[in-house]
């Protein structure tokens, strides 16, 4: 037996363990008392739970009726190697960065502080035509063909100027582009035009459950068949949007299928939703979603079995595009700084130490970069892709990660401090080895 | 548009190089490996063969790394790609051996990159080597002591140069020299110096930590003349542009030892995939790495170094080919292809245990043979230098 590692055995508290820990709470509240001390802006916000609420709701529903579903074809296959936008490409990336460098960056703070995106903010990224990118033309959007590389070009240029914001900016555009990929056609009369309108509704895609050694393809929230539709039942962890999303795309297991996707309306009897603040990714307003026996109709069952394995790779390649945005952000930053501070009568970029892990930074930001684009092109292609999108998603996670920390590292004391935005990046790419669901390229 | 996969006429490529790893250079890799400074003889008819290839536009020839002139308006995959790909494959297969090679030296690199059409004329179908360190001068090549002195219609080359790959086997060596050591890296000029050059000796050949099948020399050069016509690029001394011509060679030169990285990394992780098959262990593309076997998570891990790698090559490949500065890129590949086929060669070797450290499979010696590829052509040090350099926007002087 070799069960007396770290963590091997509980912490059992002692006598004098037990009178510390009263004294702890005496202290604490005294502190409270004789200061005065507001709890923070954020706690307060986030007491505000949302249980069986009967918000504002849209009603969905049906405007026309189509013959059948509107798939967008796959891209044209491709002759050579090539690195170049198309003209259209470039300008949209052009577009939604100047978005994200003066609507973005500026708010970033605040909305992290706050848990929230300014609504204004998010109105202005619908109005931009976030989620129009992926729907097709005569569904009211701009697509004529799959672009899965675009939707990575838009991410990726959202997150250089917030991960967390970008990632609210993109949450209704996974649900949209989950409908177009594989909606029927009833889904797709009902859902879409609401997401090509003046007034797109919050939505969320909620795959990811809270327990370690989380799989997306072993789900604990559960779907059984009923006489007239489905029931489920289950916890959804970190949903962006929760608590002010219209409608969901939950995955659940369904009983003899396995993983599969369902439109949940946010009206629904037996769904609440809790805040759930992480460490970061917090102007995405993530938040627990519980379903109690929720019961839906036959037709909420979005797409057959290959379309969750889909859904959960594109997803990933989303969090990839939103990796390879901070990690230039980040890039950009220790440059301009390690340029700029003087240690020892130089620029501290005088130093190799230094120097290098910027080079590393540019190396393997570059790779990861290249290795989203190319899952991203096979997607689009119609090509095998999971092997592509797993590889881009390692190497997002994992270098990702280092990149954060780094950026907080080569701003030394400054760098851990909230007068720089590299400490929220530090949190905020935690999420991309952590994050299923959420956004869908 | 952006695709990253290969084209179609690229593959046939590929395919035709991995035929020919197979047949000729994978069944005499272990051979040549214990039978160090052994002339691969069976090289001579695959020699034959690539120049047949070469001649018809594919191939492994050093001779295609000559900066592509755009014609058309439309994006290529010319040569530096077709170059590229096939040197992953030929390193598949043993890149001690591609480095053996006849006719496809750094060397002709050189003389392909920065040479008049006399001069790729006079040596059309040569095997030329390069010969660059010198015993006291490694990375800092500006430094280099080997002095050339005009004499008449000849130069005049005194010195002593190390680790010149192919160096006993060449027809001619392209050796770096300077004109005025205290005119700095502007006065350093690169002369093609042919083998039997009176005052040229080899001195002797290396025993090696890896790539055994390629010899590795040892020169001295006492009052060696070489005619004026074998200097490579312009004889003036440019303060600001000499030694940019001479180092230009490397950004031609840095994603093909990448590419040499990636097939030897390629050829490491198949070994290991086949060998965890075996013994139970599957890989999984769709499930967190986390909830797979360690082995399996490592293999993920490794793979996507791999694939950054790969990557980072084709992407300076492709953009010598569509006229891009790609200085940097070239170090990025040869940064992330280097460093990564040391630590994954190494990985497999540990994962697959004694099977990868006896001389049972060729684990082993891909690691040995790895190594160098973090080395030559530039350090992981240098890379780092010049990416850093780039990045900051700082000169060698302020970034050291």
């Amino acid at each position: 037996m070799s069960g007396e590692g770290l963590g091997a055995r509980p912490h059992r508290q002692g006598a004098l363990g037990v009178t510390m820990s009263v004294l702890n709470r005496v202290a604490g509240s005294r502190l409270v008392a004789r200061l005065g001390v507001k709890a923070p802006v954020d706690r307060a916000l986030y007491q505000v739970t949302r249980t069986g609420f009967t918000a504002v709701n849209r009603t969905f529903a049906a405007t026309r009726t189509l013959s059948a579903p509107r798939r967008l074809p796959a891209a044209p296959e491709r002759a050579v190697f090539d690195l170049t936008p198309t003209e259209e490409q470039a300008m949209i990336a052009d577009t939604v960065r100047e978005f994200a460098a003066e609507r973005l960056r500026p708010s970033a703070s605040e909305a992290d502080e706050k848990c929230a995106a300014p609504p204004e903010l998010l109105a202005t990224a619908a109005a931009l035509g976030v989620t129009l990118i992926g729907v097709p033309e005569d569904l009211g959007g701009v697509a004529t063909e799959r672009s899965t590389v675009t939707n990575v070009l838009v991410a990726e240029a959202l997150a250089h100027g917030d991960l967390g914001l970008a990632v609210a900016c993109l949450a209704p555009a996974a649900v949209s582009n989950a409908l177009v990929l594989w909606g029927d056609q009833t889904q797709q009369a009902t859902y879409l035009p609401s997401f090509t309108g003046e007034d797109v509704p919050a939505a969320a895609l909620a795959v990811q459950e809270a327990r370690p050694l989380f799989d997306p393809f072993a789900l604990r929230t559960t779907a059984h068949r009923t006489t007239g539709g489905f029931v489920l039942s289950g916890e959804k962890s970190m949903v962006p949007l929760a608590s002010s999303a219209e409608l969901f795309v939950v995955a659940a297991e369904l009983a003899g299928r396995g993983p599969a996707l369902f439109l949940v309306e946010s009206s629904s009897q037996g769904l609440s939703v809790d805040p759930e603040p992480a460490m970061g990714l917090r102007a995405a307003a993530t938040g627990r979603l519980t379903l109690s026996k929720v019961a839906v109709p036959a037709t909420a069952l979005l797409g057959d079995s290959a379309a969750y394995a889909d859904c959960v790779r594109l997803s990933r390649l989303g969090w990839c595009a939103l990796a390879v945005g901070t990690g230039a952000a980040v890039l950009a930053y220790v440059t301009d700084y390690v340029n700029t501070r003087e240690a020892f009568g130089e620029p501290v970029s005088h130093r190799q130490g230094v120097a290098f892990r910027v080079a590393d930074i540019g190396t393997e930001l570059d790779g990861m970069r290249l290795a989203t684009y190319r899952a991203a092109s096979r997607a689009e292609q119609g090509k095998p892709f999971a092997r592509e999108a797993a590889l881009a998603r390692t190497l997002c996670a994992t270098k990702g990660m280092t990149i954060g920390s780094d950026g907080v590292q080569l701003l030394g004391g400054h760098g851990y401090v909230k007068e720089h935005p590299v400490e929220r990046w530090y949190r905020d790419l935690r999420a991309v080895g952590v994050m299923e669901g959420a956004v869908l390229v | 548009m952006i695709n990253l996969e290969i084209s179609p006429k690229l593959a046939t490529l590929v395919d035709q190089a991995r035929q020919a790893a197979l047949a000729f250079l994978r069944p005499n890799s272990r051979k040549y490996d214990q039978a160090e400074h052994t002339y691969p003889t069976e090289l001579d008819t695959l020699a034959s063969l690539l120049d047949g290839l070469s001649a018809s536009g594919g191939g492994a020839g050093a001779a295609g790394v000559r900066k592509a002139k755009k014609t058309s308006k439309g994006v290529v995959n010319g040569a530096n790609m077709s170059l590229a790909v096939g040197t992953m494959e030929m390193c598949w297969g043993d890149a001690g051996l591609l480095l053996a090679m006849p006719r496809q030296g750094l060397g002709n690199a050189a003389i392909a990159s920065v040479g008049n059409d006399d001069q790729v004329a006079r040596y059309k179908g040569k095997w030329a080597a390069m010969a660059i360190t010198e015993p006291d001068t490694g990375s800092d090549s500006g430094a280099i002591r080997t002095t050339a002195v005009r004499d008449g219609d000849d130069y005049v080359l005194n010195g002593e140069k190390i680790f010149v790959t192919s160096g006993e086997r060449a027809d001619c060596v392209v050796v770096w020299a300077t004109l005025d050591r205290t005119k700095g890296k502007a006065a350093i000029k690169s002369f093609v110096v042919d083998r039997d050059t009176p005052g040229f000796e080899l001195v002797r050949l290396e025993h090696k930590l890896g790539i055994r099948a390629s010899d590795t020399a040892h020169f001295r050069l006492t009052n060696a003349r070489v005619p004026a016509r074998n200097l490579l690029g312009t004889p003036d001394i440019l303060p600001d542009q000499g030694f940019a011509g001479v180092m230009q060679t490397f950004d031609n030169t840095r994603p093909l030892v990448a590419a040499m990285a990636v097939g030897i990394t390629r050829a490491a992780l198949e070994k290991t995939r086949e060998l965890l098959t075996e013994a139970g262990i599957t890989i999984d593309y769709d499930r967190p790495p986390h909830t797979q076997p360690a082995a399996a998570a490592a293999f993920l891990t490794m793979e996507a170094d791999y694939e950054s790698a790969y990557l980072l090559t084709l992407q300076a490949a492709w953009m010598a080919d569509n006229g891009k500065p790609n200085s940097l890129q070239a170090s990025y590949a040869k940064a992330k292809a280097g460093r990564s086929a040391t630590d994954i060669t190494l990985r497999c070797v540990e994962l697959c245990g004694t099977v990868g450290y006896n001389e049972q499979s060729l684990l082993e010696k891909w690691s040995r043979d790895a190594k160098i590829m973090d080395i030559f052509e530039g350090t992981q040090q240098i890379q780092q230098l010049i990416i850093a350099r780039r990045l900051l926007g700082k000169t060698s002087a302020e970034l050291k």
